[in-house]
């Protein structure tokens, strides 16, 4: 789709600055979401994600709503040696960049009978170790600009390992202490990182839930993720009742935890 | 394609510190290494933009997410004949350098801009002119010769004898056809290193353009316009004029080797370092202080109208270098200078109209400076027989939209006037705007020119992909 026709943007103007984000995993979801609210924002964005019909109907969306402008290219979080070329391909495209979003993730259903290294692995290569390639470019670009802002989507299920999705809550695990370091690394350099702790929201992923917790709409999650971006936030549970839920799970002894059907 | 390491990749400002772009920074030293700067972008499928002194308003000397060739790393002079005052140098030379080197022996730049930070390159690239445009014209007029580096990976050699169609061409089109690699410019023989200056107040915007009309056989003349009192004072400011001192002339300076002597000083009133002054200006950088300042400057000017004094070349051509780092007193939002140059008949009017919308917009300017000009013959050029009036406007995060549509009003003012505008200084010009006051032939004979020199689209800048983004048809990179 992007190799067909070049895709461009207005060029930028030195009186009308804006703002350009990248999100990874943008077709549905809260990165869907994210990027319609952002949108709203005014930013100029660079949509990746792996589904093309999803994504140009998004992108479509974005650019007839007037407010910010959208372009879309084809990603696997898989593919990691495609990113260097793509993340150049997309700030070039963008003229510059401010906010980087990664929110790919994938879960398999919640089940206790299951024993399957493959489906553990590809969790683990899209919701942690895709992060790396991106995050080590958004990084360092970042820090050579002494400004930007990377988000990184985890969740309230990574605060602790569960029987029903070890894979899952071990890489969402896995990805908060990854982000925690860039945080800790490129606070100096001026650079933000907030982790997003979701806790039930209405998205695919739901299904694979065991059961609902009064999950909340899309939309309201990305307008709290926005609110986090905006206050440059370490860490946001979204919404923020489950910081409590989080906080007791933590807490919770092993001998305890183990017997509960979570 | 791969991506190109981010090990080059830093923060650019416009001078106006208004706006900026992160871009990878090259600094070559010859043409090999201009060579190689070209050779890299193209393999990674980026465009190269050029900088020189960094001295451009806006965002002419800026290529975002790209290539930016500086050209502070070639700054050696190739040749220097002081018997007849012709210099050949690398194009990072700045304007500093220059005088410093010829001064010595009797030659001065035959056009300065208000610092001595550009560079040569830069100056050519721009088509920059000083406060003595209508009577020795533009930078361009006093090049000799220039050797180019195209994207083709041809060398050219340019004069008015030698490919003047490129000659012409490449000298005002801010970078979009080929790196200079060296520049042959005509130097200015003075006789001492002063000028006699003489200060005359004007009551309003016509009378100021009467006094700069009625000395025209001074070497320089510039205007300053107080841009915040309105009514039948509208435009009243300052109209300095200056001739250079003969040898032996009361007030000369003597010319020799030493430069020293010429060089601004280092306090103000003998006692302010030069370098800390711009702090003091902050408290007074807002609109009740520039009304303040403007109005004293103003009443002062009257109440000596007419007196006369000498002053040193460097210090009454190089008037924004004696307060350093001004700028930064108008940090965070930054400042953008809007420069337009209006046919000599339509001046008085079009100018008083740009006052006044400014005013009407609550956003008069701090600092106006009008000078006068002659027409040229180069492709793309600012320059008519007429006046040119820049405004100084600070930039803050709730004006920028403010300000960014009270430009395109002023942009219809001009237009209807049959002015132009200048794309040194510019941050706020449309694409509809620049083709109108260009015209087709010139559009087309710059696309011709750019097909020839740079088929693939390699040389760019924000400025042009901003103006003129049909000279980008292949896209952006």
């Amino acid at each position: 789709m992007d190799e067909a026709k070049p895709q461009t943007l207005t060029p930028p103007r030195p009186l009308e600055p804006r703002q350009s984000a990248i999100i990874v995993g943008a077709s549905s979801g809260i990165g869907a979401a994210l990027a319609r609210r952002l949108a709203a924002e005014g930013y100029a964005l660079g949509l990746l994600a792996r589904r093309e019909q999803h994504l140009q109907r998004l992108c479509a969306q974005i650019n007839t709503a007037g407010a910010g402008q959208a372009l879309c290219f084809l990603h696997d979080v898989l593919a990691t040696a495609d990113v260097p070329a793509l993340f150049q391909k997309v700030c070039v495209a963008l003229g510059g960049l401010d906010l980087f979003v990664y929110n790919s993730g994938t879960q398999y259903p919640n089940d206790a009978d299951v024993f399957s290294a493959e489906n553990d692995l590809h969790v683990f290569r899209v919701n942690l170790l895709g992060a790396a390639t991106w995050l080590n470019l958004a990084a360092e670009r970042f820090q050579r600009a002494g400004a930007g802002h990377i988000v990184g989507i985890g969740s309230v299920a990574g605060d602790r390992g569960r029987r029903g999705m070890p894979a899952y809550t071990a890489s969402k695990a896995g990805l908060h202490t990854y982000l925690e370091g860039w945080r800790n690394r490129l606070a100096r350099h001026g650079v933000a990182v907030t982790t997003i702790k979701p806790g039930q929201v209405q998205t695919a992923l739901l299904k694979n839930a065991d059961r609902e917790r009064g999950p909340i709409p899309v939309e309201a999650a990305a307008d709290l993720i926005w609110q986090a971006i905006r206050q440059r936030r370490a860490t946001a549970y979204v919404p923020a009742r489950w910081a409590l839920v989080g906080w007791v799970v933590r807490h919770l002894p092993g001998f305890i935890f183990r017997r509960l059907n979570i | 394609m791969s991506a190109l390491p981010l090990d080059n990749l830093q923060r650019a400002s416009a001078w106006g510190l208004a706006s900026g772009a992160l871009c990878h920074v090259h600094r070559p030293t010859d043409e090999a290494g201009v060579r190689r700067v070209f050779e890299l972008a193209r393999r990674h499928g980026l465009s190269v933009g050029f900088r020189g002194g960094g001295q451009s308003y806006g965002d002419a000397a800026l290529n975002g997410e790209a290539l930016l060739l500086d050209s502070s790393g070639m700054q050696r002079i190739l040749d220097w004949q002081p018997e007849n005052g012709v210099i050949t140098a690398q194009p990072g030379m700045t304007i500093g350098q220059l005088w410093r080197k010829t001064l010595p022996s009797g030659w001065w730049p035959p056009v300065t801009p208000g610092t001595m930070q550009p560079t040569l390159g830069g100056c050519a690239a721009m088509n920059i002119h000083g406060k003595n445009h209508w009577r020795v014209g533009s930078f361009g007029e006093h090049v000799l010769a220039f050797s180019a580096l195209l994207p083709t990976g041809e060398m050219v050699r340019c004069s008015r004898a030698e490919r003047p169609e490129l000659f012409h061409g490449m000298l005002g089109t801010f970078g979009m056809l080929g790196c200079f690699l060296s520049i042959t410019l005509q130097m200015k023989r003075v006789q001492s290193g002063a000028v006699r200056v003489r200060a005359f107040s004007a009551g309003g915007i016509e009378a100021m353009l009467e006094i700069v009309d009625a000395h025209k056989e001074e070497d320089y003349v510039v205007g300053w316009v107080d841009c915040l009192s309105g009514g039948r004072t509208a435009g009243r400011g300052i109209v300095h004029t200056a001739r250079h001192l003969l040898s032996g002339e009361p007030g000369s300076r003597p010319l020799g080797e030493e430069t020293g002597a010429h060089e601004l000083p280092a306090t103000l009133f003998g006692i302010l370092p030069r370098e800390r002054v711009w702090r003091l200006l902050r408290p007074l950088n807002h609109r009740a202080g520039w009304k303040l300042i403007n109005s004293a400057r103003y009443h002062a000017g009257r109440w000596r109208d007419g007196h006369s004094f000498t002053q040193s070349l460097p210090r009454f051509n190089f008037l924004l270098d004696y307060v350093p780092h001004w700028r930064r007193a108008f940090l965070p939002g930054g400042l953008i200078q809007y420069q337009c140059f209006i046919p000599a008949q339509k001046a008085a009017n079009a100018f008083g109209e740009l006052l006044r919308r400014c005013r009407e917009r609550g956003m008069p300017a701090h600092l106006g400076v009008l000078k006068r000009h002659r027409a040229d013959e180069f492709l793309f050029s600012c320059n008519l027989d007429g006046f040119s009036l820049a405004l100084d406007f600070r930039v803050s995060a709730r004006n920028r939209a403010g300000l960014a549509a009270l430009a395109a009003e002023l942009d219809e003012i001009v237009l209807r006037a049959g002015g132009r505008f200048y794309f040194a200084k510019d941050s706020t010009l449309r694409p509809h705007a620049a083709r109108a006051f260009l015209g087709p032939h010139a559009l087309q004979q710059l696309a011709a020119l750019k097909r020839q020199c740079d088929p693939g689209g390699l040389l760019q800048s924000n400025l042009s992909r901003r103006v003129l983004p049909e000279l980008h048809p292949g896209g952006v990179g």
